[in-house]
């Protein structure tokens, strides 16, 4: 096995047994923490990927944005000391069902799905051309974006500021 | 090729028959050593230096004894002290997550140091995102401290956790604001490229161009950054008059020394950046200085700005939170987008 190989493994396994962990710990606040080292994961896949940019981009948003406000989320939380996950209980059989089908489903995309060789080039910068696609051939969508997030900044205050009235 | 591998090769010319992830995972851990290294020796050299600043500041002459000449050894000493001491967990803590913080907090501060540019041919990796990398590997502190303020089961270290978090994340918009303005100028992330394009004498340098555009922007950065890396004026998160000490209250011996040692290597980092984007990075003021190496340069505008950070921790109060937040949203924030305006303007015609 080549080096790159261990190195794509080990990374994997991170980002899957930190997912695995948000997903089975008994505590919140370790789901949380355990998201850090999830989102670590993906930004090293993108890494691997030769994607420098997206990867720091992941980074910034997701560990310095997201993450923060779900720790303040959780750490907010009434009682938090002692409040566990309820996983509500359904009937094993429809659980089982809708487990075997979604698997089923994505089995399905997986084994139709064209997947693409990894690509021999080289580790090729690529923050010039995601700037000038972006504001090119993708103006739109950025300007629709840009509204959007306008738009959710304007009403978290108006709703953040509702009791001065 | 990485400059960093290139400077191993031509250093160790025995590594070129290893088998090349062999060679660059050695050469990995070999850099990352000497920057620990560094961390190390710088932290024990500014604690010493702080010591002894503030005291003169305070006409008194500081720790004179240990060492021998101007007790030099006292943070030796106290190193040693902090490593035989009392490893102590609280016992309603989290242990996992009281165990893993502090090496979250140093790690990320260490990380930064991958992009720092020393000199042209050393720099650990010169990543085309170089300046957005150290950018983002400083929220990963945030979320260090933050779990280290839940995880003693402490109510001050929880509200300095929780202060802490939210002065980083307001005071890292000014931060990337400010040196967008001059990257928007260079046209480049990389740190090395960030110095290469300031060559020339010091007017070359970022700090006097477009002026005073940029040198507002300088000043914009370094209040920022202050309150980054939680120093006085900026230093609410372990006001010692209402919050005991912070979000490490609960912490003793090592892992205490470690938040110690992350939050000293931060200062330098801040100053690095300040250093490479602003100050000319490993580059002479003037031509005929170009005989003495890059990297004193470098590390002595570095020392510099560390030691004006000292030096306006005993010279200003500390603000109170509503000020804090005042400064940040009210005057940091307009002034850094009418600087990005401005320049774009300028450029422009």
């Amino acid at each position: 096995m080549e080096a790159n190989q261990i190195l794509f493994i080990a990374i994997a396994l991170l980002t899957v047994l930190s997912a695995a962990m948000v997903a089975f710990s008994n505590k919140l606040i370790h789901s949380a923490f355990a998201l850090l080292a999830t989102f670590t994961g993906f930004a090293m896949l993108y890494v691997y990927l030769s994607a420098d940019f997206l990867a720091v981009t992941q980074i910034v948003v997701y560990v310095g944005g997201i993450l923060i406000l779900i720790l303040f989320g959780v750490l907010m939380t009434h009682k938090i000391y002692s409040t566990t996950k309820k996983t509500a209980h359904n009937s094993l059989i429809v659980s089982l069902l809708g487990g075997i089908l979604s698997a089923g489903l994505i089995l399905f995309i997986i084994s139709k799905a064209p997947w693409a060789p990894l690509l021999a080039k080289g580790f090729n910068p690529t923050t010039a051309i995601i700037g000038k696609e972006i504001l090119t051939g993708y103006l739109l969508p950025f300007e629709i974006i840009s509204v959007l997030l306008l738009g959710a900044l304007i009403g978290a205050i108006y709703i953040a500021r509702a009791e001065d009235k | 090729m990485e400059p960093l591998v290139q400077f191993f090769y031509i250093l160790l010319p025995f590594l070129r028959d290893w088998p090349e992830w062999l060679a660059l995972t050695v050469i990995g851990i070999v850099a990352a050593l000497l920057m620990f290294g560094f961390v190390a020796i710088f932290a024990l050299f500014a604690i010493w230096l702080e010591r002894k600043v503030s005291a003169h500041m305070q006409d008194r002459i500081g720790p004179m004894e240990v060492g021998g000449w101007h007790g030099w050894a006292q943070t030796i000493a106290d190193t040693i002290k902090l490593l035989v001491k009392e490893d102590i967990v609280p016992e309603n803590a989290d242990r996992i997550l009281f165990k893993l913080a502090p090496a979250i907090v140093f790690t990320a501060a260490l990380a930064g140091f991958a992009v720092l540019p020393w000199t042209q041919d050393f720099i650990p990796a010169d990543l085309n995102v170089g300046l957005l990398y150290i950018l983002s590997v400083s929220s990963f502190a945030v979320i260090g401290i933050l779990m280290g303020g839940w995880a003693s089961n402490n109510k001050w270290s929880l509200y300095g956790a929780m202060r802490s978090a939210s002065q980083m994340v307001s005071y890292e918009i000014p931060v990337a604001l400010a040196l967008l303005a001059v990257v928007m100028n260079a046209g480049t992330l990389s740190m090395r490229h960030l110095v290469m394009a300031q060559s020339g004498n010091i007017l070359d340098w970022n700090v006097f161009n477009f002026f005073p555009l940029t040198a507002v922007a300088f000043i914009i950065y370094f209040v920022a950054s202050l309150a980054e890396v939680n120093r006085t004026p900026f230093d609410l998160p372990e006001g010692e008059s209402e919050l005991v000490g912070g979000f490490h209250t609960e912490y003793s011996g090592m892992r205490f020394a470690f938040f110690f040692l992350g939050e000293y290597a931060n200062m330098y980092v801040v100053s690095a950046i300040a250093t490479t984007v602003f100050l000319g990075g490993w580059l002479p003021p003037f031509e005929f200085l170009s005989f003495i190496p890059g990297p004193i340069w470098f590390v002595g505008k570095a020392m510099t700005m560390v030691f004006i950070q000292m030096w306006l921790r005993w010279t200003l109060p500390r603000l109170r939170v509503d000020q804090l937040m005042y400064t940040c949203w009210k005057v940091l924030t307009p002034f850094s987008f009418a600087i990005i305006l401005l320049i774009g303007l300028w450029k422009v015609i």
